[in-house]
C-alpha cells in the first residue's frame, strides 16, 4: 500500500497546478489579428494572453452586443472552485497519507477519484453553460444584429473544446497545462487504486 | 566670363564622350539579363531582409524602404512640417521645428547614419542632418519617429554630418559654407581671412540617446563638405573633406578650382576632449534650440541654449592637420579596418588613397609640408597609400563591402566603380542611370559591412519610368554585389531627392519596433483616462475639449457654446491598445491639417471657428466597420452670445 498511497498523494498534489496554470485556453484569430487575441482561463480569473487582449476581445463584442469578459468578483465560480480543488487536494493527500500508513482501503482511492469526476463533469457543465450564455445573452441595442440563413439571431458561444469559425474569427478552444496536470493527476489517482488493489491480492 | 564658358565647354564635351562610350547593351536591362527577378521578389506577406533608410533630400523627412524588394514603408516626418500626421501642426510638435530663427517648416535633409556599438551597427537610433539651417536629428528606431533636434550654431549648411563615430560618442556638422564668427554685417568680399568655417562636434549619451554640443573647432574659411571618422586603428579621428580653399567668395565654380589640390582635415578628436578637459577653450556666447519630443508625455519641448566651447585649431597644436587631397574632394570614406582614408576628387579621374599608418608616422617625424592659417599640412607624397587611376569620371563617395572591395560613385561618367583595396586595381564597372550621388552598402561605413547589396542613389532618371511631366522622380538601383561582377536587380523611385542612405538587416531593429504606446503611462498634460474625464473647459477664449476616442465613436461627440473668436483646444486620447488602430481626427473649416493618434497617445488640434453654425468633425483613419459613423458635432455661436458650454455623448 506504501507505493498506492504515493501515487495517491503525487496525484493530489498535482491538482494544486490548477493555482498557477491556465485550466482552459481560447484563442481567437482573424485576418486582421495574425497575432491572435486569446483568453486564459484560471481557476480564480480570467487573463488575457496578451496584456490588453481581454480589452481589445471586449472591444470587438461590443459591437455584437456580448457583456464584458467577467472580472473574478463577478462569477461565484472564480472563488468556489479554488475552494474546491484546494479540498479536494487536501483530501487526496490526507487519503494518500493514510493509505501509506494502511490505516484505510484503497477502496477510498476510487471514491476520490469518482467524486473528482463528478466535480470535474459539473465544472465542464457550469464552463459550458456560462460559454453559451456570454455568446446567446445579447444586447437587444447592439450594433450588429446578424441572422442565420433561417433568419434565427447569430449566437456567438465559442466552442467547450476545438475549434469553430465565429464571423470573421476563428475560435481555438483547447485545455491547458493546469487542465493537462489535474488529469494526469486523476490518472495517477486511478492507478493508486488498482495498484492498491493488486498489492491486497498480493497479500492475501 | 569666357572662361567659365571654355569650362563648361569642356565639361559638356567630356560628358557627351564619356555617355558615347558607354557600353548600354548589358546592365540596364538587369532584370531581363539573369534571374534578378527572383532575388528581389518578396513574396506578399513575407519580410524585407534589410531596412533601408533614404534621405528624403529636399523634401526634408528619411523615407523607410525594405531591400531587396524597394518598398516604401514609411516616411519619417523630421525637418518639414507634414500635414498626413501633423508634424509640426500639432501642438506637441511644434516645438520640434522651432529653432533660433523661430518656426522652421523645411529643411534639406542628407545623410543617415545607423549609431553603432565598438564599430558595428546597434539599431538603437539613426541620425541625419538639415543642410539647410544647421541641426541634427535622433530617430528612434523603436517608435521610427524623430525623438531630438539640436541646432548647430555658427555653421551654415551643414553638409559634413552626422556620421557617428565607433562607439556613437560623437555625431558632426561640419559647415559646408564659413561665415563671419560671430555672425555680424561686414562686406562679403572680405571673406579671405575673416571667415571661419566651425566643426561642431555633439555628444551622444549612450543610455538615452540625448545629444548635446560639446565643442566647436574653429578652421580656417574654407568649405567642409563631408566627413566620416577613423574607425579601429584610426579611431579618435575624424576626416573632413574641403573644398575651396581658394576662400572665394564669388562664383564658386570656376574660382573654387583653381587649386590643384585642397585638403581632408584630419581632426584628433580625443585630442580636442584633452583640451576641453584642460580648460583650453572660450566660452562663446551663442543662440540656439534643443528640442525633445518625450513618448511619456507625447509631447515635444524645446530650450535655448546660449554659449558653446569653442577651440581654435590655428592655436592648439596636434589638433587638425591637413591632407592634400586632389581636385575638391567631395566624399571622404575610411575603410572597414580604418587604415585607407579615400578621397573622391570630384573634378578627377583618379581616385586618392591615404595610409593612416603613414599620417601618424608624418605627423611623428614633423614632416610638414608648409601650414595654412598656423595648421600642419603633411606631404601628399608621404601620405599617399595609393592612387585608383583613371577608374572614371568626377568620384563623389566610396562604400565598402567587408571582403577587401571598394565601390566608388562616379556621377560625371554616371557609373559605380569597384576596385581593390591595396592593389587599386578596377575589378568591375557597372552604368547607373544616371549621374549616382552616394552609394549604399548596408553597414558599409562601419567595421562590419553587410557585402550583400549595393544601392546606388540617383539624381537623373530621364527615361527610367513613365514621365510625370517636367518633374520626375529620383532613383535608386539595387545591385546584387556578391558575385566578381555587380548585376543590376531593381531600379526603385524614391522620395525628394536621395542623398546617403543607411541600411542594416531587417531583424536587428524589427523586434524592437514598437506596437502601441501604453494609456497607463501616457503623461500628457491634457491626456484623459476614463471617458469619465471626457469635458469642455473654457479659460477666457480657450476652450479646452478633453475628449477620447475608441472603435467607433468620440466621447464627448456633441459640443456647444463654442463662440467666435474662440480658440478651440481639441486634446484627443486614442484610448485603443491594439496594434495599428490609429484614429485621426479633422474638422471643417481646420486651418490645422488632421491628427492621426496612435494607440495610447494623446494629440492636440487648434481650430479656431470662423462661422456661425454646427460645423462636423470626423474621424479620418477607416478605423472599423463603424467608422463611418466616428463623428460628432460643434455647435458655434456669435461672439458674445450666451450659450452654455456643455458637452454630451449619446444623451
Amino acid at each position: 500500500m506504501k507505493k498506492a498511497g504515493l501515487l495517491m498523494i503525487l496525484g493530489s498534489l498535482l491538482l494544486l497546478g490548477l493555482f498557477k496554470f491556465p485550466l482552459w485556453n481560447i484563442m481567437l484569430g482573424a485576418p486582421q489579428y495574425p497575432d491572435p487575441l486569446g483568453m486564459n482561463i484560471f481557476i480564480n480569473g480570467i487573463k488575457g494572453v496578451s496584456e490588453f487582449d481581454l480589452q481589445n476581445i471586449d472591444g470587438l463584442n461590443h459591437y455584437i452586443g456580448m457583456k464584458t469578459i467577467p472580472k473574478p468578483e463577478q462569477m461565484w465560480e472564480f472563488s468556489t472552485f479554488p475552494l474546491v480543488i484546494g479540498g479536494m487536494a487536501f483530501l487526496g493527500v490526507l487519503i494518500g497519507f493514510l493509505g501509506f500508513f494502511g490505516k484505510i482501503s484503497y477502496h477510498w482511492f476510487l471514491g476520490w477519484f469518482i467524486l473528482m469526476s463528478i466535480l470535474g463533469v459539473l465544472g465542464m457543465y457550469d464552463f459550458n453553460s456560462w460559454l453559451v450564455e456570454y455568446g446567446t445573452d445579447l444586447d437587444p441595442n447592439a450594433i450588429m444584429k446578424m441572422t442565420k440563413p433561417d433568419g434565427t439571431p447569430l449566437t456567438y458561444e465559442p466552442p467547450l473544446l476545438g475549434s469553430k469559425k465565429i464571423m470573421n474569427f476563428m475560435a481555438h478552444s483547447y485545455p491547458r497545462l493546469g487542465a493537462y496536470m489535474m488529469f494526469s493527476g486523476m490518472l495517477l489517482t486511478l492507478a493508486a487504486y488498482f495498484v492498491g488493489k493488486k498489492t491486497q491480492k498480493q497479500k492475501s | 566670363m569666357k572662361k567659365t564658358v571654355n569650362i563648361l565647354v569642356t565639361l559638356l564635351i567630356t560628358l557627351g564622350l564619356f555617355s558615347c562610350n558607354q557600353d548600354k547593351s548589358d546592365g540596364d536591362k538587369g532584370a531581363l539579363a539573369s534571374n534578378a527577378a527572383e532575388k528581389v521578389y518578396v513574396a506578399p506577406g513575407d519580410h524585407d531582409e534589410f531596412y533601408a533608410f533614404l534621405s528624403g533630400g529636399f523634401s526634408g523627412q528619411l523615407s523607410v524602404y525594405g531591400l531587396p524588394s524597394g518598398r516604401l514603408f514609411k516616411v519619417i516626418d523630421v525637418f518639414s512640417q507634414d500635414p498626413q500626421e501633423s508634424y509640426g501642426y500639432s501642438e506637441e510638435t511644434k516645438p520640434m521645428l522651432n529653432t533660433s530663427f523661430g518656426f522652421i517648416p523645411w529643411d534639406d535633409s542628407h545623410h543617415p547614419d545607423i549609431s553603432q556599438t565598438k564599430g558595428v551597427l546597434d539599431g538603437r537610433w539613426i541620425f541625419i542632418n538639415a543642410n539647410n539651417t544647421p541641426r541634427i536629428a535622433r530617430i528612434d528606431l523603436t517608435t521610427f519617429e524623430t525623438a531630438e533636434i539640436l541646432e548647430i550654431p555658427n555653421s551654415a549648411g551643414n553638409h559634413s554630418s552626422p556620421f557617428v563615430t565607433e562607439n556613437t560618442e560623437y555625431v558632426v556638422a561640419g559647415t559646408r559654407f564659413s561665415v563671419p564668427i560671430p555672425q555680424r554685417d561686414m562686406p562679403i568680399k572680405d571673406y579671405k581671412g575673416k571667415f571661419k568655417g566651425a566643426l561642431s562636434f555633439v555628444s551622444v549619451d549612450p543610455e538615452n540617446g540625448g545629444m548635446e554640443l560639446a565643442f566647436q573647432i574653429l578652421m580656417p574659411g574654407f568649405d567642409y563638405d563631408l566627413a566620416h571618422p577613423g574607425r579601429d586603428k584610426s579611431h579618435g579621428w575624424f576626416f573632413f573633406t574641403t573644398y575651396n580653399t581658394e576662400e572665394a567668395n564669388s562664383l564658386l565654380e570656376v574660382n573654387a578650382s583653381q587649386n590643384d589640390k585642397d585638403f581632408i582635415a584630419a581632426v584628433n578628436w580625443k585630442k580636442a576632449e584633452e583640451y576641453i578637459k584642460a580648460g583650453k577653450f572660450k566660452t562663446m556666447p551663442a543662440n540656439y534650440a534643443h528640442n525633445e519630443y518625450s513618448d511619456e508625455t507625447h509631447s515635444a519641448t524645446s530650450t535655448m541654449l546660449k554659449e558653446v566651447k569653442v577651440l581654435d585649431a590655428s592655436e592648439l597644436p596636434g589638433l587638425v592637420y591637413f591632407l592634400p587631397t586632389p581636385k575638391s574632394p567631395h566624399g571622404v570614406d575610411v575603410d572597414p579596418s580604418g587604415e585607407y582614408i579615400v578621397g573622391n576628387g570630384k573634378l578627377s579621374a583618379n581616385l586618392t588613397v591615404h595610409s593612416f599608418t603613414k599620417m601618424m608616422d608624418a605627423i611623428e617625424n614633423k614632416k610638414f609640408d608648409g601650414e595654412a592659417y598656423g595648421i600642419p599640412i603633411l606631404k601628399f607624397e608621404d601620405i599617399l597609400a595609393g592612387t585608383v587611376k583613371q577608374a572614371g569620371l568626377g568620384p563623389l563617395h566610396t562604400e565598402f563591402d567587408g571582403e577587401g572591395n571598394a565601390y566608388t560613385s562616379f556621377f560625371i561618367s554616371s557609373e559605380v566603380v569597384k576596385w581593390k583595396l591595396g592593389t587599386w586595381e578596377v575589378l568591375d564597372r557597372n552604368p547607373v542611370f544616371y549621374s549616382v550621388g552616394h552609394v549604399m552598402i548596408p553597414g558599409g561605413n562601419s567595421r562590419d559591412p553587410f557585402g550583400k547589396y549595393l544601392l546606388s542613389l540617383n539624381k537623373i532618371t530621364k527615361d527610367r519610368f513613365l514621365p510625370t511631366g517636367p518633374e520626375v522622380t529620383q532613383s535608386a538601383q539595387l545591385f546584387d554585389i556578391t558575385g566578381d561582377k555587380m548585376e543590376l536587380l531593381l531600379d526603385f523611385p524614391t522620395i525628394g531627392e536621395p542623398h546617403y542612405a543607411a541600411g542594416i538587416p531587417a531583424d536587428m531593429i524589427a523586434k524592437n519596433s514598437k506596437k502601441i504606446f501604453k494609456l497607463s503611462e501616457n503623461n500628457h498634460k491634457y491626456a484623459i483616462k476614463t471617458t469619465q474625464e471626457a469635458r469642455v473647459e473654457r479659460n477666457g477664449n480657450e476652450v479646452h475639449v478633453y475628449m477620447s476616442m475608441i472603435r467607433s465613436h468620440f466621447t464627448p461627440d456633441n459640443i456647444e457654446g463654442v463662440k467666435i473668436g474662440d480658440k478651440v483646444y481639441f486634446h484627443i486620447t486614442n484610448f485603443e491598445q491594439d496594434f495599428d488602430v490609429p484614429h485621426g481626427f479633422a474638422i471643417i473649416g481646420g486651418h490645422n491639417p488632421e491628427l492621426l493618434v496612435m494607440p495610447g497617445a494623446t494629440e492636440t488640434l487648434l481650430w479656431e471657428p470662423t462661422k456661425v453654425g454646427v460645423w462636423p468633425f470626423y474621424c479620418t483613419d477607416f478605423c472599423s466597420a463603424l467608422h463611418q459613423e466616428m463623428s460628432g458635432y460643434v455647435r458655434v455661436s456669435p461672439a458674445g452670445s450666451n450659450t452654455d458650454l456643455t458637452s454630451s455623448l449619446g444623451e
